[in-house]
């Protein structure tokens, strides 16, 4: 597509703010999410849990447990299909440990009982006989010699020779000289930072109700980001045919990536299959942080070179992800986002996936673009300290931008950085003056959004209403935008337009809900189905006025001759054409399906002033302004919803969020009063700029919004944080003993 | 588990004396409920003594107040007069959980829960509060520091039942103040704790008792660092010497919520920011 094709301006609804179709429900406590599901005869599930970092699972007694009365069905790993490989191995082993146990909370046993209390009783009496082995949680001590293996043979063939076998997965990349480039720089600063792994902090446990018979046939209910992705795993996990087992996406407590991956359904399907009765299994708080994906922790080595008028010369980056007992830690992203918003002549990066006993790192937001920025935007920060340059300058004389070779290979198309750089430095934010103990941060971020299998389908109503049906659950507003951009195309107001999470029997597969694809891909699916819809609608007007359908066009709502030549008809509204619907060739329906790859790439630019009591070492954001290219913001509350999302979870992991493993391998902050996320006090109102520089890959220009808000703030927020405590802090997350410790030994070295 | 609702002390006391097992006493809940949940604790016997007679009221008496043990923080906020006469301990009670949890938490959930972190009980012990005991056939009195004897353990025999927490009526001149460090702004348990309740005459400290939370197995009592500031106008000088007092005092442990080092320098820098607060109320500064 052209960016001719993009549509700039002349919306009718599209950038209006109409209340989201689901609010009413969500105020209401209407609206259904996983664990609100009950079905008659149901019953209980609780999943055993393995309380050591690594071990070898001797034997499972489930004779006590079995022996209840309330008791409907046991069931271990044997229970699940065999023969499987490569990554579909993984996430059975990842449902349910096989031979070992790879973390604190792998699940071993589930039972299912009558009642939630029976189900964790009869959990306690299963006996598990363990010899523990020894165990690893950090990245860097998981890549030296001595340290446990997780598993032997999982590295691919990127890995070079010589390196522990838990590093499973290597990635390079760059172009030009590097050792030139540091030759030809005035200032070069090398530095070495590290992140905690987070988690997305989902307020809605993992849930879900299933029925599965012994003909294969299932049912199921579940909060997911990805409903066919849930049915597909189902169905290799369980051996049945995924069109056997039809799932349908509850409302969603939050994703944020974490729910892109599959834990408790198919355990919940198996102990339905065995006890011939629905099984509802709800996870607690403890086990959403003990046993499903944060996000990879990080150590990392940056050095870059500057000149004395602030360019940049060359940059190198070591990336090493820690990404728990299974491969998959971003790395090779991590790597490639590093650098990605300079046009850099040199560049290199290289990034290590290693496994430790941790649960499996998910995604979250932006998988391992927020922790490049961290520590690529610390070290640009230090540059512009030193040679006494102004941080937005000295980003705007390095930005990529149309036509820049990126850091990770390919040349950009149409991006919008200089444009949130440019917004950001005549924002006033920018100019006013800090408090005492305070100190400003700026960091630009970087993702690449993603497009995806994709399928949507419009149908037309006899009353010329329509219902719109997705496949992506609606995890950011989505319905909303989706009956815009449906509004927009049909000329039919908003609220005559239905937006359906359709389940897995009803379209074709849609990838789940992440890459900050929907509202891109959905969307894209959305106008074009709507276009089909019009094609259809402009050829039953055709047919009724006997001109050619090339003589027909669609404006306002109606159908229109295109001209004198074409004939002199009154417009047809589209409540007349589909009242007739039936009798002129049937009913009418949309359709859209494919695999949309203009998702177009997203840049942002943080503000951030932060007040340090370097008495305590406690940090306050004082003031915080996101700006950000969303290409174009369909419904700009959602747009701006997502920038102060993505800064809020950032001030989190910035700040005081952190597994914090003890030394036994087990998991010491498993709530919500140790785990600390942000609380509503912690935070400053968030400022929002909504830059627009059209994606040529969609008809609107429409970017993913989601993912690129979280990637500045962690390096913004350092900044400010460093500034402010008049010392470079570089681990994550800055708590109050970190901040402390790093202005002792400021003081005494 | 048998749940009792006892409609007297003594009653509730005679079915402890009585029980075989784990025995909790159920107030507002907010802990024992959690436990429970959390698999920390599975009482045999769970005794309600909300159900008891005057268990919810606040009662000014000539030497002070008395506060029934089922009153909640949200009552105690809201109390028009006792906020007035001893914001510290009132304050501390405030910080306690959400919104929700106020209306349940009390005073002697707090005590008796054992934490070391609990915010109101620094603030109790720097008041001079005490709590009445009640077992059958009598009662007697115990300061409120030597109420907590450990993490989670408490001096009460296993016949005894807190009936009501006193608390003195505050000196001419007086004023109290309880600060808690927490790396949020809220909804969070102390890392340190502080409370400091000291009388004035003219500009000078007469008397002073400064207690620490979360820095030791229990709340701590602090004489040398009450001694650091009577006498003196909480000058500079005074001021270091109470910080330092505090941080000496302190023997507390690393953990997920904060190292050793960093308890002990927060201590006496709370120790410090909670004298000056209790010091211009004293002087009646707004």
């Amino acid at each position: 597509m052209s960016e001719n094709d993009v549509k700039t301006n002349g919306f009718k609804v599209v950038g209006t703010r109409p209340n989201r179709p689901d609010g009413t429900d969500k105020v209401t406590g209407r609206a259904k999410f996983g664990a609100d599901m009950a079905a008659p005869g149901m019953l209980h599930a609780a999943i055993v849990r393995s309380p050591h970092a690594h071990a070898k699972i001797i034997k499972i007694d489930t004779s006590k447990a079995e022996a209840l009365a309330d008791v409907k069905a046991v069931m271990t790993r044997a229970d699940f299909a065999d023969g499987l490989t490569g990554g579909d191995w993984d996430v059975l082993e990842n449902i349910m440990a096989g031979e070992k146990t790879l973390y604190d909370g792998h699940a071993v046993a589930a039972v299912a009982a009558t009642s939630p209390l029976a189900a964790r009783d009869a959990a306690k009496l299963i006996d598990v006989t363990y010899e523990v082995l020894p165990h690893v949680t950090d990245v860097d001590k998981a890549m030296v010699t001595d340290a446990p293996i997780i598993r032997a043979g999982t590295a691919d063939a990127s890995v070079p020779e010589g390196l522990h076998p838990n590093v499973v997965r290597y990635h390079e990349s760059g172009h030009g000289d590097v050792e030139q480039g540091f030759a030809d720089a005035d200032l070069i600063i090398e530095d070495s930072f590290k992140t905690e792994a987070t988690h997305q902090g989902y307020i809605e446990p993992h849930a879900c109700l299933a029925q599965m018979g012994n003909d294969g046939r299932a049912e199921l209910w579940c909060c997911t980001q990805g409903h066919f992705n849930v049915q597909k795993i189902c169905a290799k996990v369980t051996g049945t045919d995924a069109s056997q087992i039809r799932v349908t996406a509850s409302e969603i407590g939050g994703g944020f990536g974490g729910k892109t991956a599959v834990f408790i359904e198919p355990v919940a399907l198996i102990l339905s299959r065995k006890s011939n009765r629905p099984v509802k299994l709800v996870m607690s708080r403890a086990e959403v942080f003990r046993a499903t994906g944060p996000t990879a922790s990080t150590s990392m080595d940056i050095k870059i070179g500057m000149t004395k008028t602030g360019k940049i010369t060359a940059g190198q980056g070591v990336f090493r992800l820690q990404g728990g007992a299974f491969p998959g830690a971003p790395s090779d992203l991590t790597a490639m986002c590093a650098f990605a918003p300079y046009a850099l002549e040199n560049v290199h990066q290289v990034g290590y996936d290693v496994m430790s006993n941790r649960p499996k790192q998910a995604a979250y937001r932006a998988p391992g673009s927020p922790m490049a920025a961290f520590a690529v935007e610390s070290v640009i920060d230090e540059l512009c300290n030193k040679l006494g340059l102004d941080p937005i300058e000295v980003r705007l004389m390095n930005a990529s931008k149309q036509g820049t070779k990126a850091s990770f290979g390919p040349k950009f198309d149409r991006i919008g950085l200089v444009e949130t750089l440019e917004a950001a430095k005549s924002h006033a934010h920018y100019a006013a003056p800090l408090g005492e103990g305070e100190g400003r941060g700026i960091s630009c971020g970087f993702w690449f959004n993603h497009g995806g299998e994709t399928a949507v389908s419009l149908a037309l109503s006899e009353d010329g209403t329509a219902a719109l049906s997705v496949g992506t659950p609606d995890i950011g507003g989505s319905r909303a935008s989706m009956c815009q951009m449906a509004a927009e195309e049909l000329g039919i107001p908003y609220d005559k337009i239905r937006t359906t999470i359709a389940d897995t029997a009803t379209l074709g597969y849609n990838e789940v809900s992440h890459g900050s694809r929907v509202t891109y891909a959905s969307g894209l699916a959305t106008i074009k189905a709507a276009r089909d819809a019009v094609d259809k609608l402009c050829g039953r007007a055709a047919a009724k006025w006997g001109i050619d359908r090339d003589a027909v066009f669609w404006e306002d709502g109606c159908a229109k001759p295109s001209g004198p030549n074409a004939g002199d008809f009154d417009p047809i509204p589209l409540a007349q054409l589909t009242a007739r619907m039936g009798a002129t060739g049937g009913p009418i329906v949309g359709h859209f399906e494919a695999t949309p790859e203009g998702a177009g790439v997203s840049f942002a630019t943080h503000i951030v002033d932060a007040k340090v009591d370097k008495e305590t070492g406690q940090t306050s954001v004082v003031r915080y302004t996101v700006v950000q290219d969303a290409g174009k913001a369909i419904h700009p509350s959602y747009v701006e919803g997502q920038f102060q999302g993505g800064a809020a979870q950032g001030i989190g992991w910035a700040l005081n969020e952190e597994y914090i493993y003890g030394e036994d391998g087990r998991l010491q902050n498993s709530n919500f009063l140790d785990y600390r996320i942000p609380v509503a006090s912690d935070l400053p109102m968030i400022d929002t700029v909504i830059v627009e520089v059209p994606n040529p890959g969609h008809p609107y220009g429409v970017r993913g919004v989601g993912e690129t808000s979280i990637c500045p703030p962690l390096a913004a927020i350092a900044n400010a944080v460093s500034g402010a405590a008049g010392v470079r802090l570089t681990q994550l997350p800055m708590s109050p003993p970190r901040i402390l410790e790093a202005l002792d030994q400021q003081a005494s070295g | 588990m048998k749940y009792h609702s006892p409609k007297s002390f003594e009653d509730a006391a005679a079915i402890a004396q009585n029980a075989d097992g784990i025995t909790r006493y159920l107030a507002g809940g907010t802990d024992v409920l959690v436990q429970l949940r959390a698999d920390v604790v599975t009482p045999d016997d769970l005794i309600d003594i909300k159900k008891i007679d005057g268990v919810h009221d606040i009662t000014e008496t000539g030497d002070g107040w008395t506060i029934g043990v089922a009153v909640s923080g949200a009552e105690m906020s809201e109390h028009p007069a006792l906020g007035m006469e001893w914001p510290g301990i009132v304050e501390a009670m405030d910080l306690i959980g959400s919104q929700q949890i106020q209306g349940r938490a009390t005073l002697v959930g707090n005590l008796c829960n054992g934490s070391p972190a609990a915010d109101s009980v620094p603030a109790l012990v720097a008041a001079g509060a005490s709590v009445t005991l009640t077992r059958t056939g009598g009662t007697r009195t115990v300061a409120v520091e030597d109420v907590p004897t450990g993490p989670g353990r408490t001096s009460l025999e296993k016949d005894e039942v807190v009936s009501a927490v006193n608390i003195p009526k505050q000196v001419e001149n007086g004023g109290d103040a309880y600060l808690r460090f927490i790396p949020r702004t809220e909804m969070d348990i102390a890392v340190v704790g502080c409370g400091v309740n000291l009388r004035l005459d003219g500009d000078t400290i007469t008397e002073a008792r400064v207690s620490l939370g979360a820095v030791a197995p229990t709340v701590l009592l602090v004489e040398e660092a009450a001694k650091a500031i009577i006498g003196t106008t909480l000058d500079g000088g005074a001021l270091e010497a109470l910080a330092s007092a505090a941080s000496t005092a302190c023997n507390p442990i690393d953990d997920k919520r904060g190292t050793i080092k960093f308890r002990t320098h927060v201590a006496g820098v709370l120790a410090k920011r909670a004298a000056k607060i209790a010091y211009d109320r004293a002087k009646g500064v707004k």
